[in-house]
């Protein structure tokens, strides 16, 4: 039996406490990973920092990244090209430029949510005559599992099942914000599921060449609390390092194993970011080895789809960490999760709906 | 075909009424008040870990019942089948029927079916009748600032179960539904001079959607506390996975019961000396104010606590 929240009470209590009596140069702290957003809007953190040091959320949540022109081209997809859509389910609410994926499912259109690739090669294995389109999103967390399923197809040769690839590669993204003179970071939280796949040496280049203090956490609230004080530490020694705090499930250099196939299956590319535009090399599509189940290939050549992100939202700030959420003016009026007016409220992890749903009271 | 159902339900659920093969069941309560409750059971796919639509059919109804503090006496349900369905798997449902009926004390006594086309349903529709105890009033209008909100286990459990066996969304998990019949834990705590002000079964909405209902029309806020909701590992992991909140997740096996202050103790040892309440916990309180719900973080702070919009989906990890 357990509850809600597991951490120890009197090992957050020291944490907290070592946190709140911070002296030290200002930090401004960006939590990388979505799932960090989630956990430290739900403890409520942000309001027991101490002055002079501030939490933002960055670009992590894989749905809010992806620009609109992706769910634009799913739903072309599904409407005009009558093939069945599968898709991780929060994905499905994310607004395109004139519906989602859920009301296209409404209409009748076949979309899909499915948990794993492997729910979507079923899909297509038991829908023979169908095309079965896998909505390929997310960073070094999800990509090498889709690229397992691409293997998967070509070896049992599952012609109707192709991907959609909007896949992304975490640092270029990290070192786009620190070139963007609007943000003010200074200090990673850097994402324990990603850093899984990628290891934490990988963070060394962007530290040293940036002087951003960097620091691994896992998502338990000890755990993101650990990191915090660890990068405080840092910034009052003066210090620039990476950092590793979740030593249980990252290693220095990462699942090589799952960076291999992700080596063999994609390639990368420049890719254009929600907020964050186009960074060069940002991007995972598939290799041209695997042309034959992508479905940018199979059915969008030539198409044009013109994109028109929702008037007001103020996305593109938020996953900048330029703004907070509550700083949209739309944020709690017009846009809530009733009604998101964008992907960063509609997502449990963007960071308009984290911080929507736990907002202080 | 026909004859084969009338004789599974007859077989099964056998009490004198039902056994008079009547269009109608004449029943005898002898109480001023009476509770009347009825629901209809979609769930997809119709078996899953800890149940099936059968003990879903029953349990729900009897607990929707027991809500008003009534002892729930008798059913009637209404099944509506996809031509075609192997006639074990209806065993198996009314199978489970019986036996929740048994558990609970409660007869089914007059009943219908029918069959439609391959590849809907099964539907049940169970409506139920109960006899309210004199002097018991429990309704969602009725919590005061200073009463105790406990929640008799653990949350979230059916809700996962259920998703974990959906077709596409396979994850494997060790969490079973925790559906169960409530009505003995109410009249325990009626019998024991207990009565609760409010009683709701959280179901769909899960335990946030209940408390913002009540708070609504009891015109208070319920104040609850993060580190003290009661749950299982296996939900809190899945919860974690697929990116919800343990507080929308429905149950059909535990309820809240938002008794007063100074009843809060001896409520909460009846509760935990009855069969499904073993794990009940007090997970906050009433208090004045404006009408909603607030949970304390587990840092101390307060945050607000939403129902949840829409269908649940899962998210990308
Ligand atoms: S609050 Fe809504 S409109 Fe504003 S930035 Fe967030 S998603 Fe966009």
């Amino acid at each position: 039996m357990n509850h809600l929240d597991r951490s120890d009470p009197d090992l957050l209590k020291k944490l907290l406490k070592r946190i709140r009596v911070y002296a030290g140069p200002p930090l401004t702290i960006m939590e990388v990973c979505g799932t960090h957003t989630v956990s430290i809007a739900r403890m409520g953190l942000s309001t027991l920092l101490p002055e002079g040091v501030s939490l933002l959320s960055g670009p992590g949540c894989p749905v809010c990244v992806t620009p609109i022109e992706f769910f634009d081209e799913a739903i072309y997809l599904a409407r005009e090209k009558n093939v069945v859509i599968a898709t991780y389910g929060d994905a499905m609410r994310v607004p395109g430029s004139g519906a989602t994926l859920l009301e296209v499912k409404a209409e009748g259109g076949q979309v899909h949510p499915v948990y794993s690739t492997t729910d979507a090669l079923n899909l297509a294995i038991k829908n023979k005559d169908r095309e079965v389109v896998f909505l390929g999103l997310g960073f070094e967390t999800t990509a090498p599992t889709v690229a397992h399923a691409l293997l998967t197809a070509k070896k049992q040769r599952i012609d109707n099942f192709s991907v959609l690839s909007a896949h992304k590669v975490l640092l270029p993204a990290m070192e786009a914000l620190l070139l963007d003179p609007e943000v003010k970071v200074n200090a990673f939280l850097c994402p324990g599921h990603a850093s899984m796949v990628l290891g934490w040496r990988c963070y060394e280049e962007l530290a040293s060449k940036y002087g951003v203090p960097s620091v691994v956490a896992g998502f338990e609230p000890h755990e993101i609390l650990l990191g915090i004080n660890m990068l405080l530490a840092q910034a009052k020694s003066g210090g620039v390092h990476v950092e590793n705090a979740y030593p249980k499930a990252v290693s220095e250099y990462g699942n090589t194993a799952a960076l291999d196939i992700l080596g063999g299956v994609f390639k990368k590319v420049d890719s254009n970011w929600r907020g964050l535009g186009l960074i060069p090399g940002s991007g995972y599509d598939l290799a041209d080895d695997f042309a034959k189940y992508d479905a940018r290939e199979k059915f969008l050549k030539g198409v044009e789809i013109i994109s028109a992100e929702p008037a007001g939202c103020r996305c593109a700030d938020v996953l900048r960490g330029v703004i907070p959420p509550a700083k949209c003016p739309l944020f709690a009026s017009r846009c809530n999760p009733k009604a998101p007016v964008g992907a960063c409220m509609v997502s449990s992890e963007g960071a308009c709906g984290a911080h929507y749903r736990y907002r202080e009271a | 075909m026909r004859e084969l159902i009338s004789e599974l339900f007859i077989r099964n659920f056998s009490n004198p009424y039902l056994d008079k093969l009547n269009d109608f069941a004449a029943v005898t309560i002898d109480s001023g008040r009476i509770a009347l409750s009825t629901d209809s059971f979609v769930v997809e796919p119709w078996s899953f870990p800890g149940g099936n639509l059968g003990d879903l059919a029953v349990c729900g109804t009897v607990n929707d019942i027991s809500m008003s503090g009534a002892t729930p006496l008798y059913l009637t349900c209404g099944f509506i089948l996809p031509e075609g369905m192997p006639f074990d798997d209806l065993e198996e449902i009314v199978g489970a029927m019986a036996r929740r009926a048994k558990e609970s004390g409660v007869q089914i006594v007059t009943g219908d079916t029918k069959v439609v086309e391959p590849g809907a349903g099964p539907f049940i529709n169970t409506a139920g009748v109960g006899a309210i105890p004199a002097g018991v009033t429990i309704g969602g209008e009725m919590a005061k600032p200073g009463d105790a909100v406990i929640v008799t286990g653990a949350v979230g459990s059916h809700g996962i179960a259920v998703l974990s066996k959906r077709e596409g969304l396979t994850f494997s998990t060790d969490v079973i539904s925790d559906c169960a019949p409530l009505n003995k834990i109410v009249a325990s705590l009626i019998n024991n001079g207990i009565i609760p002000r409010v009683l709701r079964d959280p179901t769909r909405g899960g335990v946030a959607g209940a408390l913002n209902e009540i708070a609504a029309q009891s015109r208070v806020e319920i104040e609850i506390d993060d580190t003290k909701i009661p749950l299982e590992e296996g939900v809190r992991s899945a919860c974690e996975m697929l990116g919800y909140d343990p507080l929308h997740i429905a149950n059909e096996g535990c309820m809240l019961a938002i008794v007063a202050g100074e009843d809060e103790e001896k409520a909460l040892k009846i509760i935990r000396g009855c069969k499904y309440g073993e794990r009940a916990a007090s997970i906050g309180t009433v208090a004045g104010g404006q009408p909603r719900v607030t949970a304390r973080t587990l840092l101390g702070t307060k945050r607000l606590v939403d129902p949840p919009s829409g269908e649940l989906l899962p998210r990308i990890c």
